[in-house]
């Protein structure tokens, strides 16, 4: 998978490349804006199906932005918006006539914070299935096990599915909201800084999990942890002032970056 | 020692020995206060307070049984026509309308609402409901104690849906649940107890109330259940049993007094408790 054409650098970004065929999402002339200040400038990549790309960069540089733009979660807020093209599978996600909740349910996300529904752990699975497709009660057992299975917190939560999910440790509680998000079977998955809140064996865990996850979904992380980007994704994007400086596969973008400033980030001499 | 750290160390002790005193000189009164209450209150109290009627002049019988239908029933209708009204509100405060320009207004106005005294909302129920309907009401009162219920819950509703996490929200929006799912299903789901606990205090808040009562639902000396007329209740029962000069009147305002504090008393409490289960185990 991991030998798919991807533009490798900025020159050819603007352009879509022959790769642009096998990228999910495909984000082209991207411009965000928080009221009047402008948050994002310019960027466009692709991130490829069925990979991992992480985006690193200083806070404030605007990966998180980014990713909000994918699942359209900046449109909660008034003054937001956006200007470019975000397509996925060829279609304009920015399209202010696409439904929201379709398009949510296709792309799912995974937040810094672990936030269980207040509501028991089968419920927190079975919650979103429901809201989507009718099924029986054994149909639903199953796929709330296969999603806990997915999610590798099957084994520590099976005897106390009707416990709250906000009992659980916090890296159980990030697994459960993992779980949450792949039960609804979507196309790919955003992940928010998903173990900055957590201790490194539950990291651990999560990340191997999302190395899992890869084999269905297309995978976009946004971390501030550098050894995180270099271990779990293919392709590492690095962010500085709202651009997009350098984009990549993450051995390359590591080893040898093409950037001052990359090489200045990741060998920790930014200023 | 240090100058600086002993001058410091004896300032603390003043201040703290001012707090102290402070808290001692209110918890004083209020310890008197019940206990007025408790010992002339609870030598009144028998069976016939619940079973008799409130005695006419003179009388050396009777209860308050028709004045406390009265108030539970006026308070049920009253908590039960304002609390919807308040928590639409407080949900289009705290959700819909949170960047809105309106929600300034409506919050601005509920204030005021808030802290409006309740014998001008008495007055106003008067001219709003009981001139044209012709005559006192249960039914006017209701809709007195309503008045105020709605600010009441409205502000709490708003506060405890702003308590629950914005993650939360986005969480939910980011399974593709439309607006008012996560508004149903996971906001009012996180913010229940506090929910809960806002009306029950709307509750002990209308159910000693006079002022709204004395212009809409009067009182009245017999058993009524009938909305449309005049109906007995507590607190105008105690404010003209006090002022009477029969001995037995006096002495039954002292324990429909104590039995509104015990009501309320109890709402607050399992309000507290409520409140309590919400704190992490």
């Amino acid at each position: 998978m991991t030998d798919l054409q991807i533009k490798t650098d900025m020159s050819h970004a603007a352009a879509p490349s022959m790769g642009a065929r096998e990228n999910k999402l495909e984000v082209r002339n991207l411009d965000f804006f928080y009221g009047e200040s402008k948050a994002l400038k310019n960027i466009n990549l692709g991130l490829a199906t069925h990979t991992v790309t992480a985006f690193i960069g200083p806070s404030g540089c605007g990966k998180s932005t980014l990713l909000r733009i994918l699942n359209r979660m900046y449109d909660l807020y008034p003054g937001q918006r956006a200007t470019g093209e975000v397509l996925l599978d060829g279609q304009n996600l920015l399209d202010p006539k696409l439904d929201l909740n379709l398009l949510r349910a296709r792309v799912g996300m995974v937040f810094q914070k672990p936030t269980p529904f207040p509501m028991t752990i089968y419920e927190n699975i079975a919650f979103g299935i429901k809201l989507y497709e009718n099924l029986s009660k054994s149909e639903l057992d199953g796929r709330v096990e296969h999603a806990l299975r997915g999610a590798a917190l099957w084994t520590e939560v099976k005897d106390k599915l009707n416990a709250s999910g906000l009992s659980l440790s916090g890296g159980q509680q990030q697994r459960l909201c993992i779980a949450r998000t792949v039960a609804i079977q979507p196309e790919v998955i955003l992940f928010d800084e998903p173990c900055s809140a957590l201790d490194p064996i539950s990291t651990a865990k999560v990340e191997e999990l999302i190395d899992e996850l890869k084999e269905k979904y297309t995978i976009a992380i946004v971390t501030h942890n550098m050894q995180q980007a270099a271990r779990v994704s293919e392709f590492t994007a690095f962010m500085y002032l709202g651009e997009l400086v350098e984009f990549g596969q993450t051995t390359k973008l590591f080893t040898s970056p093409e950037k001052r400033q990359t090489q200045d980030y990741i060998t920790g001499r930014f200023g | 020692m240090n100058a600086l750290y002993s001058a410091r160390a004896r300032k603390d002790k003043i201040i703290r020995v001012l707090c102290y005193g402070a808290a001692a000189f209110g918890l004083t009164w209020l310890a008197l206060i019940l206990f007025t209450l408790f010992s002339k209150g609870f030598a009144g109290l028998s069976l016939d307070v619940f079973t008799q009627m409130t005695p006419p002049p003179g009388s050396k019988t009777g209860g308050l049984a028709n004045a406390i239908m009265g108030s539970v029933m006026m308070t049920v209708i009253g908590v039960g026509i304002g609390t919807p009204i308040g928590l639409f509100a407080g949900t289009y405060l705290a959700e819909y309308g949170r960047h809105e320009k309106l929600s300034f207004y409506v919050r601005f106005i509920n204030d005021i609402l808030l802290s409006a005294p309740s014998i001008v909302i008495g007055l106003f129920v008067y001219g709003a409901v009981v001139v044209p309907m012709g005559g006192f009401s249960g039914f006017a009162g209701s809709i007195a104690l309503a008045v105020i219920v709605i600010p009441v819950v409205v502000r709490t509703t708003e506060d405890m849906l702003l308590l629950v996490p914005n993650q939360l929200r986005e969480a939910a929006s980011a399974l593709g649940l439309p607006r008012s799912l996560v508004i149903r299903r996971i906001a009012y789901k996180a913010a229940r107890t506090g929910l809960i606990t806002g009306i029950l205090l709307a509750t002990a808040r209308v159910a000693g109330e006079t002022a709204p009562l004395l212009f809409t639902a009067l009182s009245n000396q017999f058993w009524n259940a009938n909305l449309m007329k005049t109906m007995a209740n507590l607190p105008v029962t105690i404010n003209n049993f006090v002022q009477s000069p029969y001995e037995y009147w006096r002495q039954l305002a002292w324990t429909g007094a104590l039995l509104i504090t015990l009501a309320v008393l109890v709402l607050n409490i399992i309000a507290r408790l409520l409140g309590a289960e919400r704190k992490p185990k």
